[in-house]
């Protein structure tokens, strides 16, 4: 909400500058966000008049006006169409500065001007401007411009919390103000317009808990087209209201000023009584806007006998707006219960000043008031004749006396708060209270909505006290120790690990584009948003490979040749009944060469195997089974998934050519995902005796079809191998001509040991003998 | 005895001009060596008056015992020398870079991230964590806000397309995940991704936060601040921080404050904070009138922004590796 402040020190004028004023709201709670001139710095910029207007003898555009400024009249050029004898203009001097000109005498094509007729461009307070600014003919000659225009004066950007719609008016700024300053707060005396008509509408509550309370009179013959004053336009245009015609412009003005949302009717639009009711379902009525949504049960309109005449607390209706042919108006003043209104601007998809105040609470104390105050300015500017208030009222909300312990303050804020100080605040605040009992009954005011606890009243003198008077504490409480389970080990930690194997994290979107979805995980039924920024971002992912591939594929086309990148991070599975899951995945991928290219290493892309080792190592000394199994992100050929008591917990292979191809990839990458879950999981070591006695090695290579897996073929050994053999390894694969079409070699490193005697060489050979058999017996397997 | 002198001097000078150890070696056995120079003296000795030989003797084995060290020294120099030139040899150009693997990183927020853990968690803050696909329950009516509160205007939400979810838009559903849960006293910090509505320059439908709860029998609103007064300096590693609370509004907090910080010029809004509020206490059944707290909500992506200078909150969705390095 915007202000202008010499209209809010016309209510309270403490001794501080602007910016002590607004530091003075913002550390009270009523931020200001922003301080603005309303107008640009000018000076020696006066009222002319203009007296004569001759052609200029050497220019068909311009004119040498005679211009009055109190003195000797002033010989000045002036280039726009509308100068005219007779009218006030502003009027810059010889020596004034302009927001973009300095003005001195000067020849113009042979005239000597002494100064410049001045457009609201010139003066910085418009775009635009088609030709002079006229000032209002009571302007007095020779006075400065700033002063008849008011332009010395500061505009505030107040950012009051929602639970503050008491601040959405310049008297509820101005009585923040005295609660925050301490300075005299003079309010607007509003006396009621007496009836000089009898007329009135009938009033009809049928919801009365939406509408407690509802006031309205009738205005007869008043001028729908008198010019609104200045006073109150530019008011209105400094708190960033456009003014569109004098009727609108009061109940705006009165809005601003007091808070209470009003609305003018075309009275003679209008047919019999004011019924406020629930809209019936489907119904229709086109508002202000332009807008006609369809109405339900929901939003509260106000109608005439026939119809809906009014979006009740939000806008108008256009048949019985006010206009150029309006006599008669009925002025509407009524209290709309928070809820009622509240979510109505989202389910419409516009808002309203209106709405906007009367879904966080309007002052009920304040309905009548507000309509005597709109009547008074119509009869002034727009002239006519008064009807009466009508006023038809329910049950208003209730405003109980919250208790206030001061010794509850204390337990709550750290800092012992007086009474008499407490008392101080409460007076500030104009709360009514009643002092007792180490504390006090406090009735908060009919337009504080947020007073209903007593931390609520703990927060009220807090803030005025001053949150920079509570002192910076460290709690004393019991020193504990935190858990700290061997059995998990954290993110970091993995993280650490995955960086250390050369990938970086990234933190890429939880929502990703549907194809993503639909390529890479094969997910055709996406969970999606209902309200998505844009389409490609449109549904929950579940699983990580679309953001890594689509952010690998965003650092390829900026030139990296060589990228590995990992991210941790929630993906979203349609879950079991209504509820989803949501488990957290570690993901990684690596593209270009194993290595950055190096001197003295041949360069080579990575593959599937070192990218194995890479989540082996991550793993370790977990172990899980990998077995091949088909991933619709990744080739048939390379990828496998990974078991552990035979649940699967994650997968790694290749990317699909056909992809890699869809996401312009030079190169194929490997990539994984497993369930972090899995990946945290450690187990606490247990010592097992080293034996003391030297272990013995043997190789064995054997030739095998090329269909067995090492993984076949190692626990095949694993099962049947003598209790000698401590550890079996891996260390040749081979295919060639010297082992045979479809055959492979595999060699084994195997190591014998017995913890209490050594070894004879006999024993040993018998074991190798008795592996091989068993490879024999298995798979046809020749020593190689 | 000239001829001892004579044969000393000649074999030390002999001696330290090889070079070669097989050389050294016979040099050797022409002093020494059974056939030796001064062998053949020694032999002598028999010739010798028997008064003079015990002075003799004991003289010829002086120098026999010179010229062994002599010798030991030269096979040394020798030795050595040869050591020398093998490591000339073998030098490298110890400039080359080395090889194998590089080394990747943490993306920056999560730096941030761990940085905020480890301070709190020296504090005795656990650890906690949540869904990020929540309902309205958790998100805002357990937080004592209820459907069309116009604070949830302060929030853009995304729902989901089955009309019963949301997207969090606060880390603020976990401390109600674990309020009922555990008991007081309770003290956890629980960092995570957040979602709003919002895409522009400085926002991202996606970002972080971190949320703080202690919630004991006197935690208080002036420990808050000496908490978060502590950890924004420690954060930041500076002591010039300044922090201010000023007056603010959440449904779940109340007293409420905004946290503002600075380093001497204009104010930075750092997150939210406030005195856990009593229906929140209520909606998991903990007594409000024996238990109290404080909770607090921060933005990693903000501080991560200010702790290394970055100016442009959407460096930390596009994950340009060149941005990224630059934090490893």
């Amino acid at each position: 909400m915007k202000l202008s402040e010499n209209w809010l020190r016309t209510l309270i004028n403490p001794p501080l500058s602007t910016r002590e004023l607004a530091d003075m709201l913002t550390m009270g709670g009523v931020e200001v966000e922003l301080i603005e001139p309303a107008a640009a710095a000018f000076d020696k910029v006066v009222v002319g008049e203009v007296l004569k207007v001759e052609r200029h003898p050497d220019a068909d555009r311009l004119t040498v006006c005679q211009v009055s400024t109190g003195g000797e009249p002033l010989t000045i050029v002036c280039g726009a169409p509308n100068v005219t004898p007779g009218t006030k203009v502003p009027t810059a001097l010889a020596g004034a500065r302009l927001p973009g000109a300095a003005i001195k005498v000067a020849s113009v094509r042979g005239v000597e001007s002494h100064g410049m007729l001045c457009s609201a461009k010139d003066l910085g307070l418009a775009e635009t401007a088609e030709g002079l600014l006229v000032l209002h003919g009571d302007a007095r000659v020779g006075s400065d411009v700033r002063q008849v225009l008011e332009l010395d004066d500061q505009l505030l950007t107040l950012k009051p919390t929602p639970n503050r719609g008491d601040c959405l008016s310049l008297v509820g700024v101005a009585r923040e103000v005295a609660a925050v300053t301490g300075a005299a707060l003079a309010l607007p005396r509003i006396e009621p317009v007496p009836a000089t008509i009898a007329d009135r509408l009938a009033f009809e509550l049928v919801a009365p808990d939406a509408c407690p309370r509802y006031c309205g009179r009738i205005v007869r013959g008043v001028n729908p087209s008198a010019p609104t004053p200045e006073r109150i336009t530019r008011r209105l245009a400094r708190s960033g209201i456009r003014p569109i015609s004098v009727l609108v412009d009061i109940t705006n003005y009165v809005m601003l000023e007091l808070g209470q949302p009003l609305h003018a009717f075309d009275a003679g639009s209008l047919e019999g009584g004011i019924r406020v009711r629930y809209a019936a379902p489907g119904e229709r009525l086109t508002l202000l806007n332009g807008e006609t949504p369809a109405l339900d049960q929901r939003f509260l309109v106000i109608a005439d006998e026939r119809k809906a005449v009014a979006l009740a607390g939000v806008m108008g209706g256009l048949d019985t707006a006010v206009g150029d042919a309006t006599r008669d108006v009925f002025l509407e003043s009524a209290f709309f219960a928070p809820e009622v209104i509240a979510g109505k601007p989202r389910l419409l998809g516009f808002g309203s000043e209106s709405a906007h105040r009367f879904e966080r609470g309007v002052d009920f104390a304040g309905t009548a008031a507000a309509l005597e105050r709109a009547t008074r300015l119509v009869l002034e500017i727009c002239g006519g004749t008064a009807g009466p208030v009508a006023e038809a009222r329910a049950a208003l909300p209730a405003r109980e006396p919250v208790r206030l312990r001061l010794a509850r303050a204390e337990s709550l804020l750290g800092i012992r708060i007086e009474p008499a100080r407490a008392a101080e605040i409460l007076r500030r605040l104009r709360f009514e209270f009643r002092e007792g009992d180490g504390g006090f009954q406090v009735t908060p005011p009919s337009y504080r909505f947020d007073i209903a606890i007593e931390e609520d009243l703990v927060e009220e003198i807090a803030r005025i006290h001053g949150y920079d008077k509570i002192p910076a504490a460290m709690p004393a409480a019991p020193a504990e120790m935190l858990p700290a389970p061997e059995t998990r080990r954290d993110a970091a930690s993995i993280r650490r690990l995955l960086a250390a194997r050369d990938y970086q994290e990234i933190v890429s979107y939880s929502f990703v584009d549907s194809e993503w979805e639909r390529d890479l995980a094969g997910n055709a039924a996406p969970i999606a948003l209902a309200n998505p920024i844009v389409s490609q971002m449109s549904v929950m992912r579940s699983s990580l490979a679309g953001g890594l591939i689509h952010c690998l594929a965003y650092n390829v086309s900026r030139k990296q040749t060589r990228v590995r990148l990992f991210e941790i991070g929630r993906c979203f599975l349609q879950g079991q009944g209504a509820e989803y899951a949501q488990p957290v995945r570690v993901g990684g991928i690596a593209y270009g060469g194993a290595l950055h290219e190096q001197w003295g290493s041949a360069g080579r892309n990575v593959d599937f195997h070192d990218v194995k080792g890479d989540v082996e190592a991550l793993l370790a000394p977990l172990a899980a089974q990998f077995e091949p199994h088909p991933h619709p992100a990744l080739h048939p050929g390379k990828c496998a998934r990974l078991l552990c008591d035979n649940m699967p917990v994650g997968w790694i292979g290749e990317l699909h050519p056909r992809w890699q191809r869809k996401y312009d990839l030079p190169f194929a990458p490997v990539l994984f995902e497993l369930e972090s879950d899995f990946v945290s999981g450690r187990r606490v070591p247990a010592y097992t005796e080293i034996s003391k006695i030297q272990p013995i090695r043997r190789d064995l290579a054997v030739i095998l079809d090329a269909n067995v897996s090492y993984q076949g073929a190692i626990d095949v050994l694993r099962r049947n191998k003598p209790a000698i053999v401590s550890e079996i390894g891996l260390f040749d694969v081979y295919r060639g001509v010297s082992v045979g079409k479809g055959k492979k070699s595999l060699a084994f490193s195997v190591l014998f040991q017995d913890t209490r005697k050594t070894l004879t060489d006999a024993e040993v050979e018998a074991a190798v003998a008795r592996l091989m058999q068993v490879l024999e017996q298995e798979f046809g397997a020749k020593l190689r | 005895m000239e001829d001892l002198d004579a044969i000393v001097q000649e074999a030390l000078s002999a001696f330290a001009g090889i070079d070669d150890p097989d050389k050294l070696e016979q040099a050797k056995a022409r002093y020494l060596g059974k056939s030796g120079a001064l062998t053949g003296l020694l032999k002598g000795l028999a010739k010798l008056p028997a008064g003079e030989r015990p002075a003799f003797g004991a003289r010829v084995n002086d120098a026999k015992e010179r010229l062994e060290i002599a010798l030991r020294e030269q096979r040394e120099r020798i030795q050595g020398a040869k050591l020398e030139a093998r490591l000339e040899e073998e030098a490298l150009d110890v400039t080359l870079p080395g090889r194998g693997l590089g080394i990747g990183g943490v993306h920056p927020v999560t730096r941030t991230m761990e940085r905020i853990e480890t301070l709190f968690r020296s504090m005795g803050f656990a650890v906690a964590d949540g869904p990020e696909i929540e309902t309205d329950y958790y998100n805002f009516t357990a937080l004592n806000q209820p459907e069309n509160h116009p604070a949830r205007s302060m929030h853009d939400t995304f729902y989901l397309a089955d009309g019963k979810h949301l997207l969090r838009t606060h880390t603020s559903p976990i401390q109600i995940r674990y309020l009922e849960q555990h008991r007081p006293p309770i003290k956890i910090v629980a960092p995570g991704r957040v979602y709003r509505h919002d895409y522009d320059a400085t926002h991202s439908p996606m970002f972080h936060q971190i949320e703080g709860l202690w919630v004991d029998e006197r935690i208080t609103f002036a420990d808050l601040k000496g908490v978060l007064i502590a950890f924004l300096r420690l954060f930041f590693e500076r002591d010039d921080v300044k922090v201010r609370f000023r007056p603010s509004f959440f449904p779940f907090t109340e007293p409420s404050a905004e946290i503002d910080m600075s380093f001497g010029e204009g104010w930075l809004e750092m997150g939210g904070a406030g005195m856990v509020h009593p229906n929140v206490l209520k909606n998991v059944a903990i007594d409000s009138e024996r238990y109290q707290g404080f909770a607090f909500g921060l933005g990693p992506d903000r501080l991560t922004m200010l702790r290394y200078g970055v100016n442009d909150l959407r460096l930390f969705f596009e994950n340009d590796l060149r941005f990224l390095k630059q934090f490893n």
